[in-house]
């Protein structure tokens, strides 16, 4: 049971090719022994989920490929093939259209564990901007891929997100125009879309195993968030294997619900008219992974000036809060002074941590919203708060706020004399 | 346990505030709501008003609207068997070619064909009707409400409110907007029913809006079907997994 | 792996086997739908049949239409070419098939002017010449396939080099005098 398990010698076939090509040894050393934590809650799970609906997003986008015309004038009959002529086509798109919505899901569960337990401090730091990385190559991904089918929502979501980036100075009108190779969103547009729609899962893929290196060079951060030896580890296999497998076929009910019951509940009606680059549809709004950046986006409504002279409009600002508001994460290890991991020894930043999920929840409701009313302000102090919250409170924190004793193993109760808050205090769970 | 609790939240008020997109787009009024032999898991498709249906289509509905991704042999998903697919398909002119002459020239309709627009393109329909009618293949997905909202326009129109508009355009309560190009369609026993079935106003309504949920989500029926069998198989396996997790992990001392 | 000794491992052995198991049957049913959806689809399948007017066919000539995709050829034979097929005796004939087998539509009726087949030599896929004037037609008066080397007498049966069977005939019927439904 513990995880000291040497890696045993692999005899017969397996040993002559191990012998010239260990990957059968690395395999078992990285997958089946790899000493893990063994106090790993259910949030643990979502890593492995992910890498699964990658894989899943990936086998039926390599399906949906030979059956796909990546052209302005056949796209979106071709899709109706699909749906309709190709055997299980409904399914394969259906999959993915909704492993599309799984995969965020997952992913966004994974980043707030990350956020609670502290995952990405020292020497975690590059596995956490790893996973940066992948989180948005995932949204260009899906931004990409959401143009392929040429509806309504598709190209007016493109012509929309794209003119984002008219925003930079100077060269903005310029860069749009390559972009779009053209003078807006049309044919060219779509097929660039498709072949980086299909370049970059891979990109994702080669990614994902180097968050997995960097995850394996020091193990997993555990729910106590504190370093500990392998007699508080056990192997991966059997233990987080059939968890892995329990938490996974409990998604897939959800996922499959989704897929065979709502396949169209987190889509939008619009997408099911052909493209019209005449006439806009009266409500657009992302996908909902995109709706806390959209809010930001649009959140800033003002000029930002000094001495009467603009420096930054209200687009630019716009853009800038939203590209600011990922980019963000990237520096997060070091905007975090506090040396301790987990929230649950953290009294003050375990509340910031709740609040800035109730943020994002607002900020997602925001960007659902029609830009009217009480939603622009709200959206604004929603936007606000989220930078006050990894720019202020994450830095002041280090420095003032008394965690909570941290015991000095995950099997012990904190030391009663080494709390300087009294015996009152317990470790939370 | 109690950051389960939270998440969960959490995670319910995420959903709900996704939810609100797809509301926040539809139409102001609420629509009328059927109960309809699709709806929920178990829910299938109804032959006869699928029948019924595309018989109110081809001869209402399809002086104005073509069915560009609907091909007249996959009616025996309507119940038809070939011969009867064979004959509704004839009924059509399909253009064809070009011919060694190098001539377009038509044809009657196969079971392979589409069911063709009436128009020769998009410009003709939107001379002569104003503005193009729409192909409804796939409008009960691509409208917000779907067949209820089908069914609603159908029924929404009201010749009293209409009165002062321009000709051409026409009331209905459930349009966005409620200035609508087409106009009132259906009226007591416009068609005969080849089953015997009273033509009433709302059985048409309802009918067409069957055939329309069919058009637009052929495969709903084998999609459901497959999709218990997965659950069911999920559900045993998570069951499973749990047991032999806890198994596997009765002998690590917390 | 404390647990696998003595008490109560049978029971977790049969649960972890049960559960494995059932685990590499759903993948496995799951694999289907991904290797089913490169069959033809429903579009494919439904393609009709084709009607091909033969009225302008002189004798002697042939022409080439298309149907699922491949060439078939209709040839318009004269006597001496029906003559000389006949004439060949059974025994010679690497894939043995009568004239009038070769001249049979669907539903029965003989007509030995009009040989209809499948264009693809039966070796390796290429098209055979001898279908148009002045096309060579083998060393047997019918098709030559310029690929390998085989040669197809004017009944379409193969005679010489590789291939191991006669031109493969689609299925058609004639449709009045001078139309042919292919498929």
């Amino acid at each position: 049971m513990s995880a000291d398990t040497p890696t045993p010698k692999f005899t017969g076939v397996l040993g002559w090719i191990d012998h010239r090509l260990p990957v059968i040894s690395l395999g078992y050393k990285e997958l089946v022994a790899y000493p893990t934590p063994k106090n790993l809650n259910y949030f643990w799970n979502f890593g492995s989920l992910a890498g699964i609906f990658l894989v899943i997003q990936i086998v039926t986008g390599i399906v949906l490929v030979m059956h796909y015309v990546p052209h302005a004038d056949y796209a979106f009959a071709s899709v109706e093939h699909i749906m309709r002529n190709v055997n299980y086509g409904w399914l394969m798109r259906y999959m993915h259209m909704n492993g599309a919505h799984m995969f965020f899901v997952v992913v966004y569960i994974h980043i707030f564990r990350g956020l609670y337990y502290g995952s990405y401090k020292d020497p975690r730091e590059v596995l956490w901007i790893l996973g940066v990385i992948i989180l948005i190559l995932m949204m260009a991904t899906a931004f990409m891929g959401y143009v392929l089918p040429w509806g309504q929502m598709s190209f007016w979501g493109a012509t929309v997100i794209t003119n984002l980036f008219s925003a930079v100075p100077l060269i903005g009108d310029a860069l749009v125009t390559w972009m779009w190779g053209g003078f807006s969103v049309d044919n060219p547009t779509l097929q660039r879309f498709f072949s980086l729609h299909y370049l970059f899962p891979f990109v994702i893929a080669a990614f994902s195993f180097l968050h997995l290196v960097a995850l394996h060079q020091f193990g997993s951060n555990n729910p106590v968030g504190i370093d500990i030896t392998n007699k508080d580890k056990i192997s991966f296999h059997p233990y987080y294997t059939t968890k892995d497998l329990f938490g996974l076929f409990a998604i897939l009910l959800v996922y499959g619900f989704l897929v065979f019951f709502a396949p169209n509940f987190l889509g939008h009606p619009d997408n099911y008219i052909p493209a019209d680059p005449l006439v806009t549809p009266a409500h657009i709004v992302p996908e909902w992974y995109f709706l806390p950046f959209y809010a930001i986006l649009r959140s800033i409504t003002f000029d930002i000036s000094l001495f009467g002279f603009t420096l930054i409009d209200a687009k630019l600002g716009g853009v800038i809060a939203m590209f600011g508001s990922i980019l963000i994460l990237f520096f997060l290890p070091w905007l975090d002074t506090s040396k301790v991991r987990s929230a649950n020894y953290r009294p003050i930043y375990f509340w910031a941590f709740w609040l800035l999920v109730v943020d994002v929840i607002v900020l997602t409701y925001v960007g659902a919203k029609p830009a009217e009313g009480i939603w622009p302000t709200v959206g604004l102090i929603a936007t606000i708060w989220y930078f006050v919250h990894f720019l202020v409170l994450l830095p002041l924190l280090g420095r003032f706020e008394r965690p909570r004793p941290v015991p000095d193993s995950i099997n012990k109760p904190v030391l009663p004399k080494a709390s300087p808050l009294g015996p009152q205090t317990q470790p939370a769970e | 346990m109690r950051n389960v609790l939270v998440a969960t939240i959490a995670g319910a008020a995420l959903l709900g505030a996704m939810t609100t997109e797809g509301r926040a787009a539809g139409p102001a009024v609420e629509l009328l709501h059927r109960s309809w032999s699709f709806d929920g898991i178990f829910g299938s498709y109804d032959d006869a008003a699928k029948q019924r249906g595309m018989q109110v289509y081809m001869q209402v509905c399809s002086a104005c609207h073509g069915l560009e991704y609907v091909a007249f042999r996959t009616f025996t998903e309507l119940g038809y068997d070939e011969g009867e697919v064979e004959a509704i398909a004839e009924q059509f002119f399909i253009t064809d070619g070009p011919d060694e002459f190098g001539d377009m020239f038509e044809r009657p309709g196969l079971p392979k064909d589409s069911w063709p627009s009436p128009f020769r393109n998009e410009a003709e329909a939107a001379m002569i009707h104003g503005k193009a009618p729409p192909d409804l293949s796939l409008i009960a997905k691509a409208r917000p409400g779907g067949p209820n909202y089908l069914y609603s326009l159908l029924l929404g129109y009201d010749e009293e409110q209409g009165l002062d508009l321009p000709p051409g355009n026409y009331w209905n309560e459930y349009y966005p907007g409620h200035i609508i190009a087409m106009p009132p369609q259906l009226y007591p026993d416009l068609v005969v029913y080849e089953d015997g079935t009273e033509a009433t106003v709302e059985q048409m309504a309802a009918d067409v809006t069957q055939f329309l949920m069919w058009t637009a989500e052929p495969k709903m029926e084998e999609r459901k079907q497959l999709g218990i069998g997965f659950m069911l198989f999920c559900a045993a396996m998570t069951l499973i997994f749990y047991a032999i997790m806890r198994r596997v992990w009765a002998d690590v001392k917390k | 792996m404390a647990s696998d000794t003595a008490d109560g491992s049978n029971r977790r052995d049969f649960l972890q086997i049960a559960g494995y198991t059932a685990l590499g049957l759903g993948v496995a049913a799951a694999a289907w739908p991904f290797i089913h959806q490169m069959n033809p689809s429903a579009d494919v399948l439904a393609l009709a049949s084709v009607d091909v007017d033969v009225s302008t066919v002189e004798e002697g000539m042939a022409i080439t239409v298309q149907w699922r995709g491949k060439p078939v050829f209709i040839r318009h034979r004269t006597q001496e070419e029906i003559d000389a097929a006949r004439a060949v005796a059974l025994d010679e004939l690497r894939d043995p098939a009568t004239d009038e087998e070769r001249t049979t539509s669907n539903e029965g009726v003989t007509r030995p002017q009009w040989l209809v087949q499948i264009g693809i030599c039966t070796h390796l896929g290429c098209v055979p010449l001898g279908n148009r004037v002045g096309e060579p037609k083998g060393d047997y008066g019918g098709w030559f396939c310029p690929c390998h080397g085989s040669h197809y007498d004017t009944a379409g049966r193969i005679r010489k080099g590789p291939a191991p069977l006669n031109l493969l005939l689609p299925p058609y019927a004639f449709l009045g005098d001078t139309e042919i439904t292919i498929g």
